[in-house]
Formats: structure tokens, C-alpha cells, sequence
């Protein structure tokens, strides 16, 4: 059986440190992010300027195949840097050299179109909180975007709960022939590629900002050699029955009806699989090859090759995936999917399939891609500008600009999903419907007493004689339903965890 | 090499009954078109003033 899915976004930004000769991105990233705790009145601690991740249970070396290859580089775990837990849930920190944010486990596709925008509103007012501390003529510009231009990449990846019982070996085929294909509306496009040895004016555009990076089918690493399925198996929840499903072959997009699509359908595709009621495999004679290739194919129709010496478009394995989808929620619902927000999934889905058939250029206010190939094209037109021009480069840097004046992405029409009111409310209200409920209203409502948190318990001082340890093994129990009177009713930290039983 | 024919499509006049359907979707189309017009009117004032500067510059260290 399918489990109910919870899903997350992790998203590192892009910084730049303008008005200065000597910038340092690290530095640069504390700075933004203690810009804000401080402008929104987060607790000043004595070990660090905030509550603090724990990183007890943190195991991002663990392989979801059971083994470490050797030669495998696990992921180093920064302990020294900026490291926060927000009142919404989420948590905001400096990993590698950029601030990252991670949205609060969320329950359905919307939500997470919810929590992802109020992480854009998040850095638009830490931008806001670090030009007021820096020297007049400074400033922090973060970019929401996952390529510098010059082959570094930094990731955007998605998270799904999945059962445990479910055979990681179907996960990777199945998954794999989605990552390939669902990238025709999940791509947020860039001009130019970055790929060793291909020539820039061989691939004026493409559709996304990740394929270039990606040089293995299966592995450990987010780094280096990038594979398509990501293997750490960290489920933050109860290992037993959980894993944890990490993609990082995402773009970051501002488009919420991507990110809405991104989420939403590969969580379809997921439950699928659990249920195994995908009745054949696309398996691709090369699916590196074949993940550039649909990235590179502006015009969506050259067949990839699989494995049985046939050829399929990325067009006709989404087809066939939406029509798997509808039979799926007909027969067994939409528990596992997010309720009722699936049938949005699918209409969306099927709307977006025929629009990109048709004339991508139709998506213009529903996809990155094309909003953005529509502009600079339009653009390049107007001035008769080559491919080759570092204006359209500068274009694609400056679409995901995350000033709201400068952007051109909060420019060029897109549609919205959740209203700025909505998500301005998710800054510092939780989900209410999972774990996250509880770890956010622990922040809000006895910040003296959490002295440290991370994804699966919360570490109390009230003051006895040992800190306790509050685990949230389930990702859906703590929600309002379960815990919403209990915050209403105790007075303190230590009422709390009496009536909880810890 | 052959197109798998297994794979069944829908008919066109199947899926594309929302969209086509949709008498706003012309109209929308010229919503935004106007729209592009407009903002590559006004598109230089925010661009970056050097943009060869800007996009050389533009330097990051990778991360996941």
C-alpha cells in the first residue's frame, strides 16, 4: 500500500556580495541569515545566536542500496555554520558556500508551493534585514537558480516519504524514466550549456539548468558525478517503515505551477510504484544521455532510444504516466497523493502535456522554460543580438534575481498558485497537518526552553537535571489535530512535556 | 529506428478537450503577448548596466 506522502524542498540560493572587493560567500550567507533571525526576533543563545540543528541523528552517508560503494564520497555535515530552525518549521542555514533553505515538511503538492514561496519572501527580507547592517554601497543579491554559467551547480531537491517495503530497485526504474522525461515542464532553462566539450553555440537554450551536471544513473554523491537517482537512504523518520526518496535532479523554479507539477506528479508516480501498477518500464538505453537530450530538444519531439532498440519521446512517457495516474486515483484515491489537491495535479498536468504538444510557447505564464526563452528570445529579436551575446546570459542570471524589481521571473506574468497573503502567513505559521506543527510551535512558543531541534525530535532544557529528548519518529503525528490544544492549555515547557508523556 | 507502438496516445480531440475548449485561451495569448511587449520596453532600465561585467562576475562555488 501506498503510504501518505510528506514532501519537502530544499533550495540552495545563489549569493553575490555587491559593493565589495574581497566577497566570501560563507560569510556573505551568515550574514543574510543572522540578518533576519535578528530583524525577526529570534533568541539570541549563548552557544550560537540561535536555536541550534542537532545533528545527532544525521547519517547522509548511509546508502539507500545497503552498501557504500567504495571510492563513494558521503556528504560532510558543516557543523560550524549558521544553522537555524524556523518558526514555520523550516530550517535556514549555510551549507557549502550558499544559504539554503529548507521548507517544513508538508502534506500535499500545494503546500509545498506554500512553504517554497514563503522561503522566497523569507530571503526577499533577509536581503531587506543584511542592507541595513552592511557600509552604505553594499549589498546581498540572492538568486534563485542552480548554475553559475561556468560549471559550478548548486542544488535544488525535492523529498517523498515512501514506504519501506517498497523494493528500492523499482524506485530507481521507474523514477529514472520520470526524472528524464518530466524535466519538458520542470525546467526552469538556460542559455548556453556547461557540459566538457560541447561547444556553447551548439545549444543556444536549453530546458533546464541541472542536466548538464548529471554523469551517473545511481549513486551517493550530490557534488560530484551527480547521479539521476539519488541513493542516501536518511529518512529522518523511523527507518523501519520509512525511506526517504532524495532528488536532486531538480531545477529551482519560480514558476509555481513547475514547482506545483514538479511535486505533485512525481508523488503520483511514487505511489505507483509502492503499488507496483506501473505495468512496463521505460528503461533507456542511456538515461545520462537521454537526461541532456530532452534538455537540449527545445522542440520536444527527437525519440530517445531504450533499451529494447525502440525510441520514445519525453512527451509520450509523461502521456502515458498521466493516464497511469488517472486509472490510479480512480482505483485507489488520493490518500497517499496529498487528498483532494491531486485532481489539480492531473487537470494541470494534462493541460500543461497538451499546451507543450501543441506550442510551448502557450506556457508562457505557466512554465520557466518557456517564460524565459520567450523573453530573451523576444529580446535577442528586438536587437538583433547573437546566441553568443553576454546580455542574454545576463538575462538568465537576472530572471531569477530575487529583488522583487529586479527579477524578471516576478515580472514576466506568471501564474500564482497561493496569494502573497498566504504566504507571507507561512513565514511563521507552520503546516498544520504534520510533525512540522509541533516543531514550529515549539519555536514560537517556548524558544528559551528548545535548545537544539532537527527533523525527527526537539531537545528541551526546563531547567531539571538532564535535557530532554522529544522524538517525532512519525512525520505525519504532531500535527494541530493531534497536539493544537495542548500548546493552548500549558503554560510552560515543562507542562508540555508532562502532558506528553516524555 | 520504430516508434513503440505500444504506447497508446490519446487522441488529440481526447486530451486537449480543456484547453482547446477554452475560448480564454486566445485571448490570454495576446494578454501576454502585450505584456512581453511592454516589458521589453521598459526591460533595459533593469538590466545590468555592464552586462559583460555582470555575467563574468557572476561566479559561484558549487554546492550539492
Amino acid at each position: 500500500m501506498a503510504i501518505a506522502k510528506t514532501f519537502g524542498i530544499e533550495t540552495e540560493y545563489g549569493i553575490v556580495h555587491r559593493g565589495t572587493d574581497d566577497p566570501n560567500p560563507i560569510t556573505a550567507s551568515s550574514l543574510l541569515i543572522n540578518a533576519f533571525l535578528a530583524s525577526e526576533g529570534y533568541k539570541p543563545d549563548a552557544r550560537s545566536d540561535v536555536i541550534a540543528w542537532d545533528f545527532i541523528d544525521e547519517t547522509p552517508g548511509a546508502d539507500a542500496r545497503g552498501f557504500s560503494p567504495l571510492g563513494a564520497l558521503p556528504p560532510e555535515v558543516e557543523t560550524h555554520l549558521v544553522n537555524a530552525v524556523l518558526r514555520n518549521g523550516a530550517r535556514y542555514y549555510v551549507d557549502h558556500a550558499h544559504p539554503e533553505m529548507s521548507t517544513p515538511e508538508v502534506a500535499d503538492p500545494r503546500s509545498a508551493v506554500l512553504y517554497d514561496r514563503a522561503g522566497e519572501l523569507i530571503i526577499q527580507r533577509s536581503m531587506a534585514a543584511a542592507h541595513e547592517l552592511l557600509p552604505a554601497g553594499q549589498e546581498l543579491v540572492l538568486y534563485k537558480n542552480n548554475s553559475d554559467g561556468k560549471g559550478n551547480s548548486y542544488g535544488t531537491h525535492e523529498n517523498y516519504l515512501v514506504s519501506r517495503a517498497t523494493p528500492f530497485g523499482r524506485i530507481v526504474r521507474h523514477c529514472t524514466a520520470h526524472f528524464i522525461t518530466r524535466q519538458i515542464f520542470t525546467g526552469a532553462g538556460k542559455v548556453g550549456a556547461e557540459l566538457p566539450g560541447q561547444r556553447t553555440d551548439e545549444v543556444h537554450y536549453q530546458l533546464t539548468q541541472r542536466a548538464d551536471f548529471f554523469e551517473e544513473e545511481v549513486g551517493l554523491e550530490t557534488t560530484l558525478k551527480r547521479p539521476i537517482i539519488n541513493t542516501r537512504d536518511e529518512p529522518h523518520a523511523d527507518a523501519r517503515k520509512y525511506r526517504r526518496l532524495h532528488v536532486i535532479v531538480g531545477d529551482a523554479n519560480p514558476s509555481q505551477v513547475a514547482t506545483f507539477l514538479k511535486v505533485g506528479t512525481t508523488a503520483l508516480v511514487l505511489s505507483m510504484v509502492e503499488d507496483d501498477l506501473i505495468p512496463h518500464e521505460f528503461e533507456f538505453a542511456s538515461p545520462v544521455a537521454s537526461m541532456r537530450h530532452v534538455s537540449h530538444d527545445l522542440t520536444l519531439r527527437e525519440g530517445l532510444p531504450l533499451a529494447d532498440g525502440s525510441t520514445i519521446t519525453a512527451l509520450e512517457v509523461q502521456w502515458e504516466l498521466l493516464d497511469l495516474a488517472k486509472e490510479y486515483v480512480d482505483r485507489h484515491g488520493t490518500d497517499a497523493t496529498g487528498g483532494e489537491t491531486t485532481h489539480e495535479v492531473l487537470r494541470r498536468w494534462e493541460q500543461v502535456l497538451a499546451g507543450l504538444e501543441r506550442d510551448p510557447m502557450e506556457l508562457a505564464d505557466q512554465l520557466d522554460w518557456v517564460a524565459k526563452f520567450r523573453l530573451i528570445e523576444g529580446y535577442r529579436e528586438r536587437h538583433g543580438l547573437t546566441w553568443t551575446d553576454p546580455k542574454l546570459r545576463a538575462m538568465d542570471i537576472q530572471y531569477t534575481d530575487m529583488r522583487p524589481d529586479k527579477g524578471l521571473a516576478w515580472r514576466v506574468g506568471l501564474e500564482q498558485l497561493v496569494t502573497d497573503t498566504e504566504a507571507i502567513a507561512a513565514i511563521s505559521e507552520p503546516p498544520a497537518d504534520t510533525r512540522a506543527y509541533f516543531r514550529g510551535r515549539c519555536i514560537d512558543t517556548f524558544p528559551e526552553q528548545v535548545v537544539a531541534a532537527n527533523w525527527d525530535s526537539l531537545v528541551f532544557d526546563i531547567g531539571s537535571d538532564a535535557l530532554r529528548r522529544v522524538p517525532m519518529m512519525e512525520p505525519m503525528r504532531g500535527t494541530r489535530a493531534h497536539v493544537g490544544t495542548l500548546f493552548d492549555e500549558c503554560e510552560s515547557a515543562a507542562e508540555l512535556l508532562r502532558r506528553l508523556g516524555t | 529506428m520504430a516508434e513503440r507502438e505500444q504506447i497508446r496516445k490519446p487522441a488529440p480531440n481526447e486530451r486537449e478537450n480543456e484547453a482547446a475548449g477554452n475560448p480564454s485561451a486566445s485571448e490570454r495569448g495576446e494578454e501576454l503577448k502585450a505584456e512581453l511587449d511592454d516589458l521589453l520596453d521598459e526591460i533595459d532600465e533593469v538590466l545590468e548596466t555592464n552586462a559583460e561585467d555582470f555575467v563574468k562576475s557572476y561566479i559561484q562555488k558549487g554546492g550539492q
